[in-house]
C-alpha cells in the first residue's frame, strides 16, 4: 500500500519549525531554571542534615550485614533452622503485641467518639455558629498536627508510665485526624433531607440524627476502619517512650544488640499489621461493596 | 381540604413485607456488633489499667503542666532551635527525593503493564509491603545502628520507609494509565524503553510529582518525631525538653512544628496547583 506523505513547502516549513522552537524553548528553560532551583534546594538540605557520603559508603555494609546478623541465632545457625529459639519469647511477645492492638483499638474508638460529637460543629452546612466552627477546626488542627508520639511523650510524664498514655495520645491524635475527615463527608452530604426534618419543628439535634446521620454513616465507619490501620503501626511504636505496647520489648533490643530478637519481634509486627491491612480491607468490603476497597 | 386518612398498620404491614418482617438475624445484626464493640472497648479500658482515679490525677497534672507552658519561651536556645527546624526540613526534603528516585525504577518492575509476568511483581509488591509495614521510627534506630546518631540517619530512614509508600504508589499510577499512547508509541516503531520514556512517563509524571510533593509535607511530620530516638532534627530537642521538664520551650517548639508544617502545606499546595493544575488536587 502506497502512502503520500505531503511535504510542505520549506518556506512554509521553517516558520513552522520556528514557532515549534520557541515554544518549546521557553518551557525547557523554565524546566532547566525549576531543575537548578530544586537541585540548590537539595544542596542546602544535604549540609543542613549533615549528609556524609563517605561514611554512607564505610558502612552501608553494616546496613546489610545488620540484617545478615538480625537473621542469625546466638549458636551462629539461621534463624529459620531453629524456630523455637528464635521465638523464644512468644508468649510475652504475643501477650504485648495484644496490649499494642487493645491500645489501638481503644485509641481509636475514644478518638472516634471525640471526632464524631465535634465534627458536625466543624462542617460548614450543620455548624451553629461562625464563631464554633472556628474553634473547632483550630482545636481538631492542633491535634492533628502534633504527632501523637510527642502527645505520648507528655502524657507519659502526666498520666505516668503504661498503656494509659499511649491510648490517650492515639485518642487525641485520631480526632483531630478524624474530625476533618468527617467533617468533609458532612459538607458532601445532601442538605436537602435536614430542611425535611427541619421543617417538622425539629431541633438541631434531631436533624443531625435523622437527616445528616444516615446519610454519613457509611464514610465515617470507612475512614475509622483505615484510621485503626494507621494506628496500629503507630501504637507498635508507643513504647519507645514507655507509652505501652510492644514497642518497649522491640527498642531494648535493637538498643541492646539482641539480634535475633529484633528479627523476631519485627516479624511479629509486620505479620500483624499484614493481618489487620487484610482484615479491615475485607470488612469495608463487605459492609459497603466493591467500591470502598480500595 | 381534606386530611389523608391513616393507613390501616395491618394494611401497611401486608404491603411492606420487607420492611415489618425482617429477618431475626438481619434484625440482631447491628446490636449485637455494637454491644461487641463496646464489650471490647470496656475490657480494654479495664485492661490497660485506666481507672477514673488515675485519669482525674492524670488530667489535674496536665492542668498544671499546660499553665507551666505559658507563655511560651525559647529562653536563650532560639538559634540551636531554628537550626534543629532546618535539619528536619532537609531531613523531610532529602529523604522524600532519595526515596522518589529509587523507588521509581523499581515500581516499574510492580507495574502490570509495563512487565506482564508476575515473576517480579510479585516479590517486588511484597518487599514494598514489608517495607511500609514497618514504622519509620524502628527504621530511624536501625540506621542508627548502621550510620551513627544525627540527622543522616533520620534521611536515610525516611528514604527506606517512603520507598515502600512511593513504590506502592508509583507503580498504581503506572497501572492505571492509558494504554493508547503506548501502543501508538509501539505502532511507530518504538522499543520498550522508548514505550516507557514517551507513552508511559508524559502520563504518569504529573502523578508522580503530586504525590511526592505530599509526601514532603507529611514528611515534614515524621521528620519531626525521628529525632526522639536520636535521629536529628527538632524531635530531639523536643524530646530533651520534655525530660528535663523545661515546659515553656516545649510549648515553644511545639509552636514552631506548627508554624513550619503550616507553611510548608502552603508552600506544597501551590506547587501542586502549579504542576498538576488546579481541578486536578480537588
Amino acid at each position: 500500500m502506497a502512502v503520500a506523505v505531503s511535504i510542505l513547502p520549506s518556506q512554509q516549513l521553517d516558520a513552522l519549525n520556528d514557532a515549534y522552537r520557541r515554544a518549546v524553548s521557553r518551557r525547557r528553560l523554565r524546566l532547566a531554571l525549576s531543575a537548578m532551583v530544586f537541585l540548590g534546594v537539595l544542596l542546602v538540605a544535604a549540609v543542613g542534615a549533615e549528609v556524609n557520603l563517605t561514611t554512607l559508603f564505610t558502612y552501608f555494609g553494616n546496613f546489610v550485614s545488620y540484617f545478615d546478623r538480625i537473621f542469625t541465632l546466638d549458636d551462629g545457625h539461621r534463624v529459620w533452622t531453629n524456630i523455637p529459639e528464635w521465638f523464644w519469647g512468644f508468649k510475652k511477645w504475643i501477650k504485648l503485641l495484644g496490649e499494642t492492638l487493645l491500645i489501638s483499638y481503644v485509641g481509636t474508638l475514644a478518638g472516634m467518639l471525640v471526632a464524631f460529637c465535634l465534627n458536625f460543629l466543624a462542617a460548614e452546612n450543620t455548624s451553629p455558629a461562625p464563631w464554633v466552627r472556628f474553634t473547632v477546626r483550630r482545636l481538631l488542627e492542633f491535634a492533628r498536627t502534633v504527632p501523637g508520639i510527642v502527645f505520648a511523650l507528655i502524657f507519659v510524664i502526666a498520666f505516668g508510665l503504661g498503656p494509659v498514655a499511649g491510648v490517650l495520645a492515639i485518642a487525641l491524635h485520631s480526632s483531630g485526624a478524624l474530625g476533618k475527615l468527617f467533617s468533609e463527608v458532612v459538607e458532601n452530604a445532601d442538605m436537602k433531607p435536614v430542611e425535611g426534618v427541619r421543617a417538622t419543628g425539629a431541633s438541631w439535634l434531631s436533624c443531625m440524627r435523622f437527616a445528616v446521620l444516615p446519610q454519613v454513616i457509611a464514610g465515617f465507619s470507612s475512614y475509622t476502619l483505615l484510621r485503626f490501620e494507621i494506628n496500629v503501626r503507630e501504637a507498635s511504636v508507643m513504647g519507645f517512650v514507655g507509652a505501652g505496647g510492644i514497642g518497649q520489648e522491640l527498642v531494648v533490643a535493637i538498643r541492646k544488640f539482641y539480634y535475633s530478637d529484633v528479627s523476631a519481634i519485627l516479624v511479629m509486627i509486620v505479620v500483624t499489621v499484614f493481618l489487620i491491612d487484610i482484615g479491615t480491607g475485607w470488612l469495608r468490603g463487605r459492609l459497603f461493596g466493591a467500591e470502598a476497597r480500595t | 381540604m381534606s386530611f389523608q386518612e391513616t393507613p390501616d398498620q395491618a394494611q401497611l404491614r401486608e404491603r411492606y413485607p420487607h420492611i415489618f418482617n425482617r429477618p431475626m438475624s438481619a434484625r440482631l445484626a447491628t446490636p449485637v456488633v455494637l454491644l461487641l464493640a463496646v464489650a471490647v472497648f470496656i475490657f480494654g479500658l479495664v485492661d490497660l489499667d485506666f481507672s477514673p482515679s488515675r485519669i482525674l490525677a492524670g488530667l489535674s497534672q496536665l492542668g498544671w503542666i499546660a499553665r507551666l507552658m505559658l507563655p511560651p519561651d525559647p529562653g536563650s536556645s532560639l538559634p540551636i532551635y531554628l537550626k534543629a527546624l532546618g535539619e528536619t526540613l532537609s531531613i523531610a526534603v532529602l529523604g522524600t527525593t532519595l526515596a522518589a528516585c529509587t523507588a521509581f525504577p523499581v515500581s516499574l518492575l510492580a507495574a502490570r503493564n509495563v512487565i506482564p509476568s508476575a515473576i517480579f511483581r510479585f516479590p517486588v509488591r511484597r518487599l514494598f509491603d514489608t517495607i511500609r509495614g514497618v514504622d519509620t521510627l524502628i527504621w530511624a534506630l536501625v540506621w542508627i545502628n548502621v550510620v551513627g546518631l544525627g540527622p543522616f540517619a533520620g534521611v536515610l530512614a525516611i528514604a527506606v520507609s517512603d520507598f515502600g509508600a512511593l513504590g506502592k504508589l508509583f507503580s498504581e499510577a503506572m497501572e492505571s494509565a492509558d494504554r493508547k499512547q503506548v501502543e501508538g508509541v509501539r505502532a511507530a516503531g518504538g522499543n520498550a524503553l522508548h514505550e516507557i520514556r514517551f507513552g508511559l512517563l508524559p502520563q504518569v509524571l504529573p502523578v508522580i510529582a503530586g504525590q511526592v510533593l505530599y509526601f514532603i509535607e507529611s514528611n515534614t511530620r515524621s521528620a519531626t518525631i525521628i529525632g526522639i530516638v536520636g535521629a536529628g532534627g527538632i524531635g530531639l530537642q523536643l524530646a530533651e525538653q520534655i525530660r528535663v521538664l523545661e515546659w515553656q520551650k516545649v510549648s515553644f517548639l511545639i509552636l514552631m512544628i506548627l508554624v513550619a508544617v503550616a507553611a510548608i502545606d502552603w508552600i506544597s499546595n501551590r506547587l501542586r496547583f502549579a504542576i498538576i493544575g488546579r481541578r486536578a488536587v480537588a
